[in-house]
């Protein structure tokens, strides 16, 4: 087992290192660097530079290189954990993405979590009872949730709130507990917040889960070993939940891989959308204004966090499944 | 059973296909809404970016057969509708006006537009007398007062399209990539493994966002809708490849691979002759389920402004008018472009699904 972990903590560093490369490249490709930007700036306010203070600015940023360098330069400072300056808040990446970055981890989770809790029982259900009707009345809504993009529920959500409630949805935190440090009742008004984002990115990934444990379980169902048990008298609710949902939950975990990356590109639509702290509204913003560095760190962080996520998964399915084999086929 | 009935493998897909009538009915809903969407200019009542100052941020109106005393009548109209400003909320209310109706003209001439950008012409499907004072919203009007049913239904040309554009690209990407690793194997078949699961790993849409914000600002509409396109594709070809992928590897032991190899077949014999046929029914029901996601793609892309930009409408595009829910809630209609992408995927889904049940040779005409 810790061979295996270890050979999956290895296997982290190529796919990171191709990923950081494709970021780095994403993020060359808007023509004009930070240094043509800050002199259009600067001339517009009529500011002219002399050539040798650009060529002193190319070089502070490492601009004169040739691109391999500047690569190397930015993925050696990323990893030490220097993400380079923002451009849009004058600010060090640093001190902008870590506590979005927890917002997104925390709806993810929560949307995760949400997604399985609801999703696990509806699908053993829908098996046990095929072709009843809530069977296909939950096939319907899955179906529709696979359909509706996650802004547009969030939308739906946010005129049912308030023509029915008259609810004003958005944000994480009410206005008076904004700016303020942590309390219980911030905590507790998170967690009023928290729900909405959470049901909205929940629901996409609700449909797919749900058919998986369906088509699962109904497999396992077929098998003989379930009618011997039955057979022999095993009570239904027992036999169900003790053999063939366990088998049927494996293909389930190992799903998380494919979820992931789904709830973390849901979460940066629907943080915009519902105007919540998170990466999301952060990258949208760096990217329309060109801010390369912040948007870099925030899409390199977010695959991190999703190559993680499924490393996670895979562990947890190698834990779970005894059946997975640790060495090398 | 007298005789024994010979049916082609087309033939029984066919069959296998028509069971599920969800299917069809997804089918045909889907050919009415790309011939709608194809003639659009001529079904539309005014062009996309026509503006009636009259009506901002109009309610959708109700096209009626009955008018305010029970009396029927056979050509459909519309009421005037009366604004006054709430005096409260400084907010425009429309309210119908039943003295003063707007009776529909069929085929009649109307705002000149180009079919296609092509031909032009005048005649729209419905109109109401653009020389009187009437006019008709079905969906009503956005902010600038432009009339909802034709944005959207310009808004389905581009929308519609883009979904099949760029499954073709995906196909392409998929097939070439995914064959290469099957049918050579050995490093080229490491390398692409390697860069699909390194793509499947990344979260899309962060991506697609960079990428799409890198497009220049001063490309043309049709540049731009190609670029987005391509961008959707770019991550769209790794299930497809991993699929062919499999296949090729499953296939190239085949006897009758062997065979043709052994007959002198050279390889890109073996493989567009004798393989890809062999699964081309598979193929094209991947890229059915797979057209969706590229819908959704460019939606979420337009919706944040980084996608298709405004002189172009798309569905994304015009739910960006949608942004915050004083938007919704004052104006609920320009959510309709919404309902389109969800019925329009939900349409593609249950397509995908019957398809695949009638691509797969073992399932079993007999059953249920």
């Amino acid at each position: 087992m810790r061979k295996y972990v270890i050979r999956r903590l290895l296997g982290m560093i190529p796919t990171l290192a191709i990923i950081s490369i494709i970021v780095f490249v994403v993020i060359q490709l808007p023509e004009g660097d930070i240094v043509t930007s800050t002199l259009d700036q600067l001339s517009a306010t009529g500011v002219d530079l002399s050539d040798d203070r650009i060529q002193n600015l190319r070089a502070q940023y490492n601009l004169d290189q040739p691109l391999p360098v500047q690569y190397l330069a930015w993925i050696g400072n990323f990893i030490t954990g220097d993400m380079g300056f923002s451009y849009l808040y004058a600010q060090p990446v640093n001190e902008l993405v870590w506590e979005r970055l927890g917002y997104t981890l925390l709806i993810t989770t929560c949307a995760l979590l949400f997604t399985w809790v609801l999703a696990l029982p509806i699908g053993i259900y829908s098996a046990v009872r095929q072709y009843s009707v809530a069977d296909y009345a939950f096939t319907t809504i899955g179906l529709i949730g696979l359909a509706t993009p996650n802004f547009l529920v969030a939308l739906i959500l946010m005129y049912f709130g308030y023509t029915w409630f008259g609810l004003s949805f958005g944000g994480l935190f009410s206005p008076e507990y904004l700016n303020v440090p942590w309390s219980w009742g911030r905590f507790r008004d998170m967690l009023a917040h928290l729900w909405i984002p959470v049901v909205v990115i929940g629901t996409s990934g609700m449909a797919i889960t749900m058919r998986l444990m369906r088509a699962n379980l109904l497999d396992e169902l077929k098998k003989p070993y379930v009618i011997t048990a039955r057979a022999k008298g095993v009570p239904p609710l027992k036999l169900l939940l003790k053999y063939p949902v366990r088998i049927a939950i494996n293909p389930f975990i190992s799903t998380i891989g494919l979820l992931l990356p789904a709830l973390i590109s849901g979460e940066a639509i629907v943080g915009v959308v519902l105007n919540l702290p998170t990466t999301g509204p952060l990258l949208v913003q760096s990217l329309i204004t060109q801010d390369m560095y912040l948007a870099g760190s925030l899409i390199m962080m977010l695959s991190v966090l999703t190559v993680v996520g499924m490393l996670l998964s895979d562990l947890l399915l190698a834990w779970v499944d005894p059946r997975i084999r640790y060495e090398r086929a | 059973m007298s005789e024994l009935r010979e049916l082609s493998p087309s033939r029984l897909a066919w069959l296998r296909f028509r069971r599920h009538r969800l299917a069809i009915l997804a089918a045909c809903f889907l050919v009415v809404l790309y011939t709608l969407a194809a003639f659009c200019e001529f079904i539309s009542p005014y062009t996309p970016e026509q503006r009636n100052v009259r009506a901002i941020n109009a309610p959708p109106m109700d096209i009626r057969f009955v008018d305010a005393q029970g009396q029927f009548h056979f050509r459909p109209f519309v009421y005037d509708l009366k604004l006054t400003i709430n005096p409260d909320t400084w907010m425009r209310e429309y309210e119908e006006d039943s003295s003063t109706p707007y009776p529909l003209r069929f085929f009649a001439k109307g705002v000149p537009y180009e079919l296609w950008g092509l031909v032009p012409a005048e005649r729209h499907l419905f109109s109401v007398d653009p020389r009187g004072p009437g006019y008709i919203h079905w969906f009503g009007t956005d902010s600038l007062g432009r009339d909802m049913f034709s944005r959207v239904l310009y808004g389905a040309r581009v929308s519609l399209s883009i979904g099949i554009v760029g499954v073709g690209l995906t196909l392409f990407l998929g097939i070439l990539l995914g064959g290469f690793a099957g049918y050579l194997g050995g490093i080229v078949d490491s390398v692409v493994q390697r860069i699909t699961e390194v793509l499947q790993s990344i979260p899309t849409l962060p991506l697609w966002m960079a990428l799409s914000a890198a497009l220049p600002t001063a490309w043309s509409p049709i540049t731009t809708y190609f670029g987005v396109t391509l961008i959707l594709s770019l991550f769209g070809w790794t299930t497809l490849a991993r699929q062919v992928r499999g296949r090729f590897l499953a296939m190239r032991e085949e006897d009758f691979v062997v065979a043709a190899r052994l007959l002198g077949a050279n390889d890109s014999r073996v493989i567009f002759r004798h393989m890809l046929p062999s699964f081309s029914s598979h193929i094209i029901t991947t890229a059915t389920l797979a057209v969706p996601a590229m819908m959704l793609g460019e939606t979420a892309l337009s919706f944040l402004g980084i996608g298709l930009r405004a002189p172009v409408v798309s569905w994304g595009v015009l739910l960006q008018q949608a942004q915050n829910y004083q938007v919704i809630v004052m104006t609920p209609w320009l959510l309709l472009p919404g309902a389109f992408i969800v019925v329009t995927v939900i349409a593609f889904n249950l397509l995908g699904d019957g398809l695949r049940d009638a691509a797969d040779p073992y399932s079993s005409l007999s059953e249920k």
